[in-house]
């Protein structure tokens, strides 16, 4: 199949892509840009559906103008790319993407593909967490930000991150009555991660505020805390967590937010056959890159979230530099210059992102503790018990073969909610590292394929 | 333990089950496997436990291994899911039809019996087939069961029962000396005077290096699962067609989730071991899948998956003692068709290496058959 166009194919239409077809742009290219959603902007900039009238202040606070820049250069895109929006990649094979919109195949051929594929919340499970009404953190802000709609009227926000008391601020600025904000972490790792969080002062600064203005309205915030049970009949009905002194709540709360950081979406990496290392400091496996964005595999390029977790300021600066990247491979004069700037703007942030990950590290140790009966894949609903046994009595030493024997991770989401919480229960279980419990392997379809596919017209 | 009365090279269902009847007719075992136990073909098959459409020659083995199926909790301790649902043949096509009447008259004189219905008791009795079907063959004994926990519960019976089982234990060279195998692997050496060799498709390999070369060629068959729904097709269906492309089977799981396969093979490789899935394979089965069951289109699928598998040119596998050598013996090249045999290829093998009688006919699957020239 020919490739058309210039070959160039962006997946994904959130800060990173964008910049990276705008830059591609700039260099006189036409690229290809595939996006899942309706409408650009990826999920912190996230677009209201049509016909909703809320001011971008309204919608994104204190990034409205970074926000509002985002979505005007996609905008003055829009004519300049192949723009397709509502179109899933499914597999990539051979230099080719297979793609699907609205239930039509369509095979498009790449030269150079950036992939900007953003995030998803990472999860811990804990007993009751499937239960209605708990959603994850970045599920109640999009419910807020996308539809204006609140996850609860009294609602308890649980979990560690910097997005912890960001949505819990944005609920309580919405007029909700926020019944606690609940933190994995302990406060000290803050103090201890200061000079790290301080290459980005701003954005410190922003995140005391958030918190200050939770703790003025009276909204109850404990930090190194142990989630012990989301307790309800048909729905959420209280979270019961320990305090570090070891005492015991019950927190009475009709919704609950949870969420512990991000995880990226690295499966099309996977499927364009990107090596992966272990990240220590995630305690995730990665997709390897170089500083500029370059995958091992040649002529893949990965940007923002969906490579390594730094936000969007840095996935706006990772798209340009994976694009100038691509443009320098491919022959084109790119001024060394902008790609310096970029690299060391960047730096400060992967620095502040180091920080992030001391600040507030992903509960691993909570783990151990699960019940058995807590379910961990909530697709195939897969206990903790069930994956140890599967690590113990059945022999899996790694998650795919512990897939293999119990399930956990073959239902809708592929592992992509569970893969690295089932694998620091079967680390646990096994006595072993983390990073040698592995990584589930991926495979096409990346999400549900419709069998009523057809070939496009 | 180095040493022991059988090594059996491979671990998929084929050498576990055969370590198992061995340890059952009191030979010490050691089965090394080079992988993890049942990690290629035997674990990422479809999961047919079927005998209607075989090669005739293969309905004694095949019913051998039906009667150990349908008991291996009181066997093995445990199921592997096997569920004994019925088995349904649909043709669309009237020579595929006249295909059905003519292999259902054939098996009859084999021990199998197979119902064909046709027009309103078709649609009576399995309302969900598309209309357009003209006849199933339908094989009420028939069934499926999982291949993921297959292979290995026959290892852990093994290991129960006596055997010793090694993973990570890659085959670097065997010896045969005036009295044993020596077989070099990666964790030492071991020996036993005798020696079965189930490694899939790279049998092929260490049967060439023993003097046999066979034409095997290793392929990847092309698999897929859809989102669950509420469980009511009990039987396993397939298309009855010459038709390669249009070959699709399904099943569903008790769970709800509807597992299919079939059509067209991509490539497998036996240097990096591993099986590609060409997603445009899954593309060209859907039509067919809808053809089959119609209530499928509604269904999203949410996972493909391939295997390497062994393929031999005349589509039988290679089973029984060697040609050549006194002591050797085979079990491998099952071209896609092994699991259901699987458990019946250990009983055969272990009363065969123990008895010097398989106790049925096997002589069809001899690798002899392959034999350049004059024996000797």
């Amino acid at each position: 199949m020919a490739v058309t166009g210039d070959g160039v194919i962006v997946v994904g239409a959130g800060p990173a892509g964008i910049r990276a077809a705008e830059r591609l742009v700039a260099a006189g290219i036409r690229p290809t840009v595939v996006e899942e959603s309706a409408r650009d902007g990826g999920q912190i900039y996230r677009r209201q559906p049509e016909g909703f009238r809320r001011p971008p202040e309204a919608l994104y606070g204190a990034d409205s103008a970074k926000a509002r820049a985002l979505h005007e250069a996609a905008q003055a895109l829009h004519p300049r790319v192949d723009w397709r929006p509502g179109t899933l990649v499914w597999a990539i094979r051979d230099g080719t993407l297979l793609v699907n919109r609205a239930g039509q195949h369509e095979a498009l051929p790449f030269r150079h593909l950036i992939l900007a594929t953003g995030a998803t919340d990472r999860i811990m499970p804990l007993p009751g967490w499937t239960l209605p009404g708990v959603t994850s953190l970045g599920g109640a802000q999009i419910a807020l930000k996308a539809q204006g709609c609140v996850i609860g009227r009294e609602p308890v926000f649980l979990g560690t991150g910097p997005l912890l008391y960001l949505v819990a601020w944005q609920y309580l600025k919405a007029g909700v009555a926020v019944r606690g904000v609940l933190d994995t972490s302990a406060f000290a790792k803050r103090v201890l991660a200061a000079p790290w969080l301080a290459a980005r002062p701003g954005l410190l600064a922003r995140g005391l505020a958030y918190t200050a203005a939770l703790r003025r309205a009276g909204v109850r915030i404990a930090t190194n805390i142990t989630p012990l049970e989301v307790e309800g009949e048909d729905r959420v009905a209280a979270l019961r967590w320990r305090d570090a002194a070891g005492v015991e709540h019950r927190a009475a709360c009709d919704g609950i937010g949870m969420g512990y950081g991000l995880r990226p979406e690295t499966q099309l990496a996977d499927l364009a056959g990107c090596a992966f290392a272990f990240d220590g400091g995630a305690r995730l496996w990665l997709p390897v890159t170089d500083g500029d964005g370059r995958s091992s595999v040649p002529c893949v390029y990965l940007a923002g979230d969906g490579a390594q977790i730094r936000g969007a300021d840095a996935a706006e600066l990772a798209g340009r530099l994976a694009a100038c990247a691509a443009l320098r491979d491919s022959g084109r004069a790119v001024d060394e210059l902008e790609m310096a700037t970029l690299r060391r703007r960047l730096a400060g942030m992967t620095r502040f992102r180091r920080g992030l990950e001391r600040a507030f590290p992903y509960p691993a140790h909570l783990a151990a503790d699960l019940p058995d009966e807590t379910l961990v894949c909530r697709c195939e609903a897969i206990t903790a018990g069930a994956l140890r046994q599967a690590g113990g009595e059945y022999g899996a030493a790694e998650v795919n073969r512990a897939k293999a024997f119990s399930r956990t991770g073959m239902g809708r989401c592929q592992g992509r909610m569970c893969g690295p919480a089932a694998a620091e229960v079967l680390a646990a279980a096994r006595g072993i590292p983390m990073a040698q419990a592995g990584r589930l392997r991926g495979a096409a379809p990346v999400k549900p394929l419709p069998l009523a596919t057809e070939a496009a017209p | 333990m180095t040493q022991a009365d059988v090594i059996i090279v491979g671990g998929g269902l084929m050498g576990t089950a055969s370590a198992f009847f061995l340890r059952q007719r009191g030979l010490s075992v050691i089965l090394l496997e080079r992988d993890l136990v049942g990690s290629h073909a035997s674990g990422t098959n479809f999961g047919n436990v079927r005998r209607q459409g075989r090669f005739l020659p293969q309905l004694p083995l095949a019913n051998r291994s039906r009667a150990i199926w349908g008991d291996l909790p009181g066997i093995i301790g445990e199921d592997s899911e096997f569920l004994p649902s019925g088995h349904l043949r649909i043709a669309f096509r009237e020579e595929d039809e006249a295909r059905l009447v003519a292999h259902a008259a054939a098996a009859r004189e084999w021990g199998l019996d197979l119902d064909l219905i046709t027009g309103n008791a078709l649609r009576d009795r399995f309302p969900y087939l598309s209309p357009s079907a003209r006849m199933a063959s339908h094989s009420p004994l028939d069934g499926h069961a999982n291949p993921r926990l297959a292979a290995p519960a026959f290892a852990r019976a093994a290991r129960r029962a006596g055997a010793v089982l090694h993973e990570g234990a890659a085959v670097l060279g065997i010896v045969k000396s005036a009295e044993d195998f020596v077989v070099e692997t990666a964790i030492g050496a071991f020996r036993a005077p005798l020696l079965q060799i189930s490694a899939g498709a790279w049998g092929g390999r260490i049967a060439a290096a023993f003097g046999e070369p066979v034409p095997i060629t290793p392929a990847a068959p092309q698999m897929g699962v859809t989102e669950p729904m509420p469980y009511r097709i009990a039987p396993v269906m397939g298309i009855a067609t010459t038709v390669k492309e249009e070959g699709v089977y399904l099943r569903q799981v008790k769970r709800g989730n509807i597992v299919f396969g079939g059509g067209a093979r991509s490539e497998a490789s036996l240097d990096t071991r591993r099986a590609r899935l060409d997603p445009l394979n899954t593309l060209a089965q859907l039509p067919h899948l809808a053809r089959l069951l119609p209530p499928i289109r509604a269904l999203s699928i949410i996972r493909t998956w391939s295997g390497v598998e062994g393929y031999m040119a005349d589509d039988i596998p290679v089973m029984g003692p060697s040609g050549k050598v006194t002591g050797l013996f085979y079990a491998f090249g099952f071209c896609g068709h092994g699991f259901q045999l699987g458990p019946g290829v250990g009983a055969t093998m272990a009363e065969l290496i123990a008895t010097g009688h398989a106790g049925i006919p096997i002589e069809p699957f001899h690798i002899s058959r392959f034999a350049q020239g004059p024996p000797g």
